[in-house]
């Protein structure tokens, strides 16, 4: 059967067999998404002590509420679309298009095991970085075509935030690439290989915490999340959304908070790597050897990992006031990164062993 | 080489149709039954009574030059990064140069009070 499916798939020209490819990895992607919120609503209802969605079902059983995102589903794509009046209509329902689109456009680039890609080009986080600067157009035009004061108000602080943290974001690659000395992703995870001591997160840790902070804020999520804060601004950019063009909103902060998670996982916890590789007791082991050895399910750990903590700050941290952000932004997270670079610089020109070594 | 990049620009494509096909699908399977009530921007309860696009903060756009420069500071570093095994120590004190002339810049921009938001 596989086999067959291969062939098959061999026939085709190259552009029907990479969208074929393209759905079968996008559908368990939205799939993901729509998870991802059942996942959060079930997640902070346990950290505070609540139930979570419980009652949604399929065929009469309710199955701990796990319809409720395919219902959430439903009932947006039946709630009608309203365009308020002096909303600029084209740009207005461009602007959810350009949201999603390189959330899931920056998939391309992403390894998901050895050689498991779908363009495996040398220009892969430079890619990464130009495609997911587009989401902030998204933002900023949605707010200005909505002509409302809210979500103008939303949209300029969200850009400014969003900008903000694209530099520290910026300087931590920066130091990933000194580290791998390469922009393809599928590269830098090689350039990991050996034991969970050759990890990046060790010698790049502040880097790494640059980074990951820079991924709440760039998603808006809290503690963040003054974009769309309820209590001050209603919904911040998207008020005026409502139906499947805010469900395309919706959908497109989730898809980048798996993106950020991916990249995180790839650049500095060794992507598909097993934490026991090196370890040739254990991946020899007869049954359970190839499952504690490397291999795309432990990129799927990860991503989980840091989908949980994304969560989890939500339900732990209150707000950062706006100040507080861009101070954090840049009189922090800027002076952290510049002076870690030069001491990456330093330690790869010194070859510091293990990750430098010969 | 070049066909290499053929899937990113499907990709691309795909994200872009994902996105056309959802919202099309919302104008379609939904109702459409607009009054002048549910039309008018959200206001808290009275009439919205100017055009929302007024004046911002000019701090925003200041913000948004800072930005400017800062990333193509970190354009200028990428190349420099991925090479920096080969250059050794006279390509990474050169760079040293350029990021002490841009930390200079950071210095007086900051004791300036442009990033302060009070």
């Amino acid at each position: 059967m596989i086999d067959w499916v291969i062939t098959t798939l061999g026939h085709l020209p190259v552009v029907v067999r990479t969208v074929i490819l393209i759905a079968l990895f996008l559908i368990p992607l939205m799939l993901s998404v729509a998870y991802l919120t059942y996942a959060e609503r079930k997640i902070i209802g346990a950290m505070q002590v609540r139930m979570g969605p419980n009652r949604v079902g399929f065929f009469g059983f309710s199955l701990w509420g796990l319809g409720q995102p395919i219902a959430d589903a439903v009932k947006l794509m039946f709630k009608e679309i309203i365009i308020p009046t002096g909303a600029n209509k084209y740009l207005f329902i461009i602007s959810p298009i350009l949201s999603i689109a390189p959330a899931l456009a920056a998939w391309a680039v992403i390894p998901f095991d050895k050689g498991v890609v779908f363009a495996d080009i040398n220009a892969g986080l430079l890619y990464v970085l130009a495609v997911t600067s587009i989401g902030v157009y998204g933002v900023i035009i949605a707010g200005w075509a909505s002509n409302s004061k809210y979500a103008l108000l939303g949209a300029m602080r969200s850009a400014a935030q969003i900008v903000a943290y694209e530099i520290a974001m910026g300087f931590a690659l920066v130091g990933v690439l000194m580290a791998a000395g390469s922009l393809n992703l599928g590269e830098i995870v090689a350039a990991q290989k050996g034991n969970i001591g050759h990890w990046f997160v060790w010698p790049l840790l502040p880097l790494f915490v640059v980074y990951f902070i820079s991924g709440v804020a760039e998603t808006n999520r809290a503690p963040f999340d003054v974009a769309e804060g309820e209590s001050e601004i209603v919904a911040g950019f998207h008020v005026e959304y409502s139906g499947m063009a805010f469900a395309v909103f919706f959908l497109a902060e989730y898809a980048n908070m798996i993106l950020i998670s991916g990249l995180a996982s790839i650049l500095f916890l060794g992507g598909w790597l097993s934490p026991l590789a090196g370890w040739d007791a254990a991946t020899t082991l007869p049954l359970i050897g190839p499952i504690l050895d490397s291999g795309v399910h432990w990129l799927l750990i990860k991503i989980s990992f840091f989908l949980f903590v994304f969560l989890w700050l939500r339900a732990t941290f209150p707000r950062y006031r706006y100040d507080q952000i861009m101070r954090l932004g840049w009189k922090v997270f800027i002076p952290i990164t510049i002076v870690w670079l030069i001491v990456v610089g330093i330690a790869v020109l010194a070859k510091l062993p293990p990750w430098w070594g010969a | 080489m070049l066909e290499n990049y053929l899937p990113v620009l499907i990709f691309i494509c795909v994200g872009l149709l994902v996105g056309t096909v959802m919202i099309a699908l919302g104008f379609v399977l939904a109702p459409h039954k607009p009054d002048s009530e549910k039309l008018s921007p959200y206001e808290c309860g009275f009439e919205a009574f100017e055009d929302a696009r007024m004046k911002f903060d000019v701090r925003y756009y200041l913000v948004a030059i800072l930005f400017i420069i800062f990333d193509l500071e970190i354009a200028f570093l990428f190349p420099w990064a991925i090479v920096l095994k080969d250059i050794g120590l006279f390509g990474f004190l050169a760079m040293l140069v350029f990021l002490g002339i841009l930390v200079v810049g950071f210095v007086y921009e900051w004791k300036k009070g442009a990033l302060e938001w009070e």
